[in-house]
C-alpha cells in the first residue's frame, strides 16, 4: 500500500466518523439520518447485485433472499449465541461500544458466510441455466428462502424476528457501503473481473479462450450473495426487527431496478441509481397516496426514454471525467 | 381415500383457474419472449371489472344475484375490459421497446405491474371488497363423501370451454395461424405479409381476457378482491406456464392443473405455511431436471 492510498483511506474514515459524530450530536433531523442510512443499504445491495447482473451478465431475481439469509443468520447469532458468549468471556470489562462493535463484526462474518453458502447452494445448480430460465430459477430460490424463514419459529416465523440488539449505526452502514463499492471497482479491474466481462459479452467465445465459465460465474454469484448477506447483517443490527415480507420478490425487483436504471455494468451508476431510487419515494411522501403511482409511472417512462440506464456501462471516475474534458479541449 | 379425492377435486378447481392465467403468460412469452409481469395485475383488474359490472347491473335493476345468465354477462364484460387494458398496455408500454434489450422490456413490465397495483389502490382503496354472490352454492354431485359444488363445476366447465375455444382460435383460424407463425419466427412472418404488431396486440387481448375470466371464476369461490390479489396467483400461474414448457399452450393448462393440485395437497396433508413454497419447489426441480418444462421441446437458449 502506498502512501496516497493510506491517506485516502484515512480521509474516508475521518469523514464518516465526523458525520457520525455530527449525527450523534442530535443537531440533524433523525429522519434525514434514517433516509441516508437506507441509501447506504440500497447502495450495498445494488452494487453487489451489479456484480452478477452487470459484470457477469447473469440475470438473477433472488437477491433479497441472500439479503434475508444474512440478516436472519446474523440476527440469530447475536440473539442466541450472544448470551452464552457473554457468560464465557469477561466482556463486561470492555467499554459498551467496543463490546457492541465486536458483536457486530462477528455477526457480519456469520451473515456473510451463510449468505455465501446459500449463494453457492443456489448458484451451483442454477447457473447451468441461461437467460430467462436462470432468472426464473433464482426467483424460485429467493421465494423459497423467504418461505423457509417464514416457517422457522426460532426467528419469529411470519410474525417477524424482534429483539435483535442494535449495534449498527450510520458509520458502519456507510463504511461497509464504501467498502463494497471499493471491492466491486477492484473486481472489475482484476483478472476475475475481466473474465466475467468476457462471459457477459460472449460465453462461448470466453470459454474457447480458456476462461473457466462455470467457475467464474459461480464465484461471482457467491461473492454477490456474500456482500448482500453482509448488508443484511448490518440491516438486522440497525433495525432490530426483521420481517419475512420485507425480503420478498418485490424487494429483489427493487434492487434490479436500481441496477438497470444505473446502467448494467456500471458500479457508479448503481450507486447513484440506488441513492436516487431510495430518495424518490421519500421526496414524493408529500403526495401521499399518489406517490407509488408516480414512482411506477416514472419507472416505465424512464425505461421508454433511456433503456440503457443512466450511465450505460460507463463509470464515473476522475480518469473518465478527465479524458472527456481533454477530448473536449482538443476539439477546435 | 375419499379425503384425497376431495382434495383432488378442490385442486383441479384452483388449477383450472391457474391454467387460464397461465395461458396468457405462455402466449405472450411465445410471441415476444417476454415474462409479462403485469399479467397478474391484469387478472386483478379483471376481478374489479367484474365486481363493478355486477354492481352496475344490480343498480340498473337486473337480478344479478343467483343468476347464471347475469354472471355470464359480468364475466364477458370483465373479459372485454381486461382485453382492452391488455391492448393499451402493449400499445403504450411494450410496443415502443420492440427492439430494445429484453431486460428493458422486463423492467417495463414490472413497472406496469406496480403502476396497475397502485392505481387500483388509489382508485378502489386498499381494503378488500367483497364480490356479490353471483351463483348460490349448492352440491350437484356427491360420491361417498366427495362433493362437487355447482360453483366448482362451473369453474371447471367454463375453463375447459375457454381452453377449447383458444385451441380452435390458435389452430383453426387465420389469426391463430399468424400467431403461430410470429412465435416461430417473427422476421420471416413479417416477410410473409403478416402484420406482426396486430398479431401481438391480439395475443395480449386474448391473454388478458382469459385472465379476467379466471378472475371472475375464482371470485365465485373466493369473493375477496384487493389491489394486490394478482401478485401470488400471477406468480403461480407463471410457474405453471414454466412447468408445462413456456410458450406451449397444452403445457400451460397441464401446468396450471398440477400447480392447483399440488398447492391444495400441501395444505391438506403438509403444512399450510408451505403453501407458497411448494410451488417454487416444483419450479426449481423442473428447471434443474428439465429446464424446458414438461412439454417444451429442447431448445438451445441464447441469452
Amino acid at each position: 500500500m502506498d502512501l496516497a492510498r493510506i491517506l485516502r483511506f484515512a480521509a474516508v474514515i475521518t469523514l464518516l466518523l465526523a458525520l457520525q459524530a455530527l449525527f450523534a450530536s442530535g443537531l440533524v433531523n433523525p429522519y434525514y439520518i434514517r433516509v441516508l442510512i437506507l441509501c447506504c443499504f440500497s447502495v450495498m445491495l445494488a452494487v453487489s447485485l451489479n456484480i452478477i447482473i452487470g459484470y457477469a451478465g447473469q440475470f438473477s431475481i433472488g437477491h433479497a433472499g441472500f439479503y434475508a439469509v444474512g440478516a436472519y443468520t446474523a440476527g440469530a447469532f447475536t440473539v442466541y449465541a450472544g448470551p452464552p458468549i457473554r457468560q464465557a468471556l469477561p466482556l463486561d470489562r470492555l467499554p459498551g461500544w467496543l463490546e457492541g462493535t465486536a458483536f457486530l463484526m462477528a455477526a457480519i462474518c456469520v451473515g456473510t458466510l451463510f449468505a455465501a453458502l446459500a449463494g453457492l447452494a443456489v448458484g451451483l445448480p442454477s447457473l447451468r441455466l441461461r437467460g430467462d430460465y436462470l432468472a426464473i430459477a433464482t426467483l424460485g430460490f429467493g421465494e423459497m428462502i423467504r418461505v423457509v424463514i417464514q416457517n422457522v419459529e426460532a426467528v419469529g416465523g411470519p410474525r417477524g424476528f424482534s429483539g435483535i440488539p442494535i449495534y449498527s449505526s450510520f458509520f458502519w452502514a456507510s463504511l461497509f457501503a464504501v467498502a463494497i463499492v471499493w471491492i466491486a471497482r477492484n473486481l472489475a479491474r482484476s483478472r476475475h473481473g475481466r473474465a466475467l466481462l468476457a462471459i457477459r459479452e460472449d460465453e462461448t467465445a470466453a470459454s474457447v479462450l480458456g476462461v473457466n465459465v462455470t467457475k467464474h460465474k459461480v464465484a461471482a454469484f457467491v461473492l454477490s450473495s456474500a456482500l448482500a448477506g453482509c448488508a443484511g447483517a448490518l440491516y438486522a443490527h440497525y433495525e432490530g426487527y426483521l420481517e419475512p415480507r420485507s425480503f420478498d420478490f418485490i424487494r429483489s425487483i427493487e434492487i434490479i431496478i436500481m441496477v438497470v436504471i444505473g446502467g448494467m455494468g456500471s458500479t457508479t451508476g448503481a450507486v447513484i441509481a440506488a441513492v436516487i431510487l431510495t430518495l424518490i419515494p421519500e421526496l414524493l411522501r408529500g403526495l401521499a397516496e399518489y406517490r407509488m403511482v408516480i414512482y411506477s409511472a416514472l419507472l416505465v417512462l424512464f425505461m421508454l426514454v433511456r433503456p440503457q440506464g443512466l450511465f450505460g456501462t460507463w463509470e464515473l471516475s476522475w480518469e473518465t471525467l478527465r479524458t472527456r474534458w481533454e477530448k473536449r479541449l482538443e476539439r477546435p | 381415500m375419499q379425503e384425497f379425492l376431495q382434495q383432488l377435486v378442490n385442486g383441479l378447481v384452483w388449477g383450472s383457474a391457474y391454467a387460464l392465467i397461465a395461458l396468457g403468460y405462455t402466449m405472450v412469452y411465445g410471441i415476444l419472449r417476454l415474462i409479462n409481469f403485469a399479467h397478474g395485475d391484469v387478472y386483478m383488474m379483471g376481478a374489479y371489472s367484474a365486481l363493478f359490472i355486477s354492481g352496475w347491473l344490480t343498480a340498473a335493476g337486473a337480478p344479478v344475484a343467483h343468476s347464471p345468465v347475469w354472471a355470464m354477462v359480468a364475466m364477458l364484460g370483465a373479459m372485454a375490459a381486461a382485453g382492452l387494458l391488455g391492448f393499451f398496455i402493449e400499445r403504450l408500454a411494450y410496443r415502443p421497446l420492440r427492439t430494445a434489450p429484453r431486460l428493458t422490456l422486463l423492467i417495463t413490465a414490472i413497472g406496469v405491474s406496480l403502476f396497475l397495483q397502485n392505481i387500483a389502490q388509489l382508485a378502489f382503496g386498499s381494503e378488500p371488497r367483497s364480490f356479490p354472490e353471483l351463483i348460490a352454492s349448492s352440491t350437484i354431485l356427491q360420491v361417498g363423501s366427495v362433493t362437487l359444488s355447482n360453483q366448482q363445476a362451473i369453474i371447471i366447465a367454463v375453463s375447459v370451454i375457454l381452453a377449447l375455444a383458444l385451441q380452435v382460435i390458435v389452430h383453426r383460424t387465420s389469426i391463430g395461424r399468424a400467431m403461430r407463425a410470429v412465435s416461430y419466427d417473427r422476421e420471416a412472418a413479417a416477410l410473409m405479409g403478416i402484420s406482426v404488431n396486430r398479431v401481438i396486440s391480439f395475443t395480449f387481448v386474448l391473454g388478458s381476457a382469459l385472465a379476467a375470466a379466471a378472475a371472475t371464476l375464482i371470485a365465485l369461490n373466493n369473493p375477496l378482491v384487493t389491489p394486490t390479489m394478482g401478485v401470488q396467483p400471477g406468480l403461480k400461474a407463471f410457474v405453471a406456464a414454466v412447468l408445462g414448457g413456456i410458450g406451449n399452450i397444452y403445457g400451460a393448462m397441464a401446468g396450471g392443473l398440477v400447480m392447483g393440485v399440488a398447492e391444495v395437497m400441501i395444505v391438506g396433508y403438509g403444512s399450510s405455511g408451505y403453501r407458497d413454497g411448494i410451488v417454487f419447489a416444483i419450479l426449481i426441480i423442473v428447471l434443474l431436471v428439465r429446464p424446458t418444462g414438461l412439454f417444451g421441446s429442447p431448445v438451445t437458449e441464447r441469452a
